[in-house]
């Protein structure tokens, strides 16, 4: 069990929901409630990540921050190393691999609440801001741990960006999933099996998890 | 209800700012970036290093071009120890290299079969040629010849025995060239031409019948290692600790001969 790239993997998925969520809540919304132009447009790009393969993401990442880009020289040349081949390289690509996964439960939750409660909260004289942190968030609370889970989960389990732009660097952008792959290749199918099972066992908790939630929400309602 | 949660999300982020830098700045030993034929020796040779000197480098395994390409996108390896010449000399010639480095070893290719295969080892590819006739190539596993030089060198021996075009449909490209070896021992290959340095493994065990592929076979595997700019005086030490003769006996017990 190579114990650094687990915790890679569980930062990784910590600091990607981090990141992500205060962003997935606020679109999440505006996508829900707001009717703008271009929203299929913008809809569609939020859903992209879930259908490009992950080479695609990890193509451009490399071409625009890689060293060898001007934006990428320019980043090094203040940071002292690129983007990519850093763990905080690896949380951008996550991040934007993430999106779809963050803001579509989100909005579908915030499109279950029923408009009358929103708007007997707009009558009692709330704030927005009230509205939003006494009535939305509390009742669109179960969508947002289900996008925190799926988050988690997801990028427990990413392979191709993190192949493409991580370098395999231990304890930085070794994750498991990278580990198990690299000690497939030494021929060692023990630590392979160990590394595996755990993120098989992971993935099943955190399936299991999103379900009761949802079945909570479900019931809620009814 | 909300206090609450707002809190205990103020408390994470708290943790993790306190928890990031010890993630990314804590004082790291140099990572070392290899060629996949090496896996087994370079880490021997590591742990002797250590043992020598008190000092731990990071080895991270790769096929040569690969590991060429991430260099030259910013990579932060600080040696690079390569299946050939071309790969570190193109890096010397784009200005990332201390120098042009030295030869460390040389490879040698081997003719695999996993047990019960139906292929016949021989080091003139005889039994694959018969096989091949008889339409008994179910799969032949090598390394990609564009980012592996064993790949490269697979390829010229199955061009010099005029085997290429009939073997060329059946064959399964490994990532690198552990991944080829990987590919020749489990799933339904008849077999690859793999690195002689992971069949002497003792983690590959005993896993089927090899034969050593001649020398004037296929273009030297001369495989080069460069100081790259950004190396620490570890990674230096290291540098020289592959070339002295503890290292080199090393690589003589695995496999490779040493370089003229």
């Amino acid at each position: 069990m190579d114990w650094s790239a687990l915790r890679v993997s569980l930062w990784l998925g910590v600091g990607t929901i981090l990141v992500l969520l205060p962003f997935g809540i606020w679109f999440g919304r505006v996508l829900a409630y707001r009717q703008f132009r271009g929203k299929l447009l913008v809809e569609a790009l939020v859903t992209v990540p879930l259908v490009l393969p992950p080479t695609v993401l990890g193509f451009y990442l490399l071409v625009t921050f890689g060293a060898r880009s001007p934006l990428g020289r320019a980043f090094q040349a203040v940071v002292g190393q690129t983007l990519p081949f850093s763990f905080e390289g690896l949380l951008f690509a996550s991040a934007i691999a993430n999106i779809p996964f963050v803001v579509q439960p989100i909005q579908r939750g915030f499109e279950a609440i029923p408009s009358d409660v929103r708007d007997a909260a707009a009558c009692c004289g709330l704030t927005p801001w009230q509205r939003f942190q006494r009535i939305e968030l509390p009742l669109a609370w179960p969508s947002v741990l289900t996008a925190a889970i799926l988050t988690f989960a997801h990028t427990l389990g990413e392979f191709g960006v993190v192949l493409m732009v991580g370098g395999n660097l231990p304890g930085e952008t070794r994750t498991l999933s990278i580990a198990i792959y690299d000690r497939m290749q030494a021929f060692d199918d023990r630590s392979a099996g160990v590394m595996a099972a755990t993120l098989l066992v992971v993935a099943v908790v955190t399936l299991m998890t999103t379900t009761t939630l949802s079945r909570q929400i479900g019931s809620r309602r009814a | 209800m909300t206090a609450r949660r707002t809190s205990v999300l103020l408390l994470l982020a708290v943790v993790v700012s306190l928890a990031w830098p010890a993630l990314s700045t804590a004082q790291k030993p140099p990572t070392i970036a290899a060629a996949a034929n090496l896996n087994f020796a370079l880490k021997e040779i590591a742990d002797a290093f250590a043992r020598a000197h008190g000092k731990r480098v990071e080895l991270v395994f790769g096929a040569s071009g690969t590991l060429t390409r991430q260099i030259r996108d910013g990579a932060p390896f600080e040696v690079f120890l390569a299946a050939d010449e071309e790969f570190p000399n193109q890096l010397t010639a784009a200005g990332l290299t201390r120098d042009p480095g030295a030869v460390y070893a040389v490879g040698r290719l081997v003719l695999f079969a996993p047990k019960g295969s139906p292929l016949m080892v021989d080091a003139r590819l005889e039994g694959l040629s018969r096989l091949a006739k008889a339409g008994g190539v179910s799969r032949f596993a090598i390394a990609n010849p564009d980012v592996a030089p064993y790949g490269k060198a697979a390829e010229a021996v199955l061009r010099k025995r005029g085997l290429w075009d009939a073997i060329r449909p059946r064959l399964v490209l490994g990532d690198t060239i552990a991944q080829a070896a990987q590919f020749a021992t489990t799933g339904n290959a008849v077999g690859g031409l793999i690195a002689y340095s992971l069949v002497r493994a003792p983690d590959f065990g005993d896993r089927g019948p090899y034969a050593v592929i001649p020398d004037a076979d296929y273009p030297s595997l001369r495989q080069r290692m460069v100081l790259l700019k950004r190396s620490s005086p570890t990674a230096t030490q290291f540098y020289q600790y592959v070339l002295s003769d503890a290292a080199q006996s090393i690589f003589r017990k695995h496999g490779y001969a040493v370089p003229q």
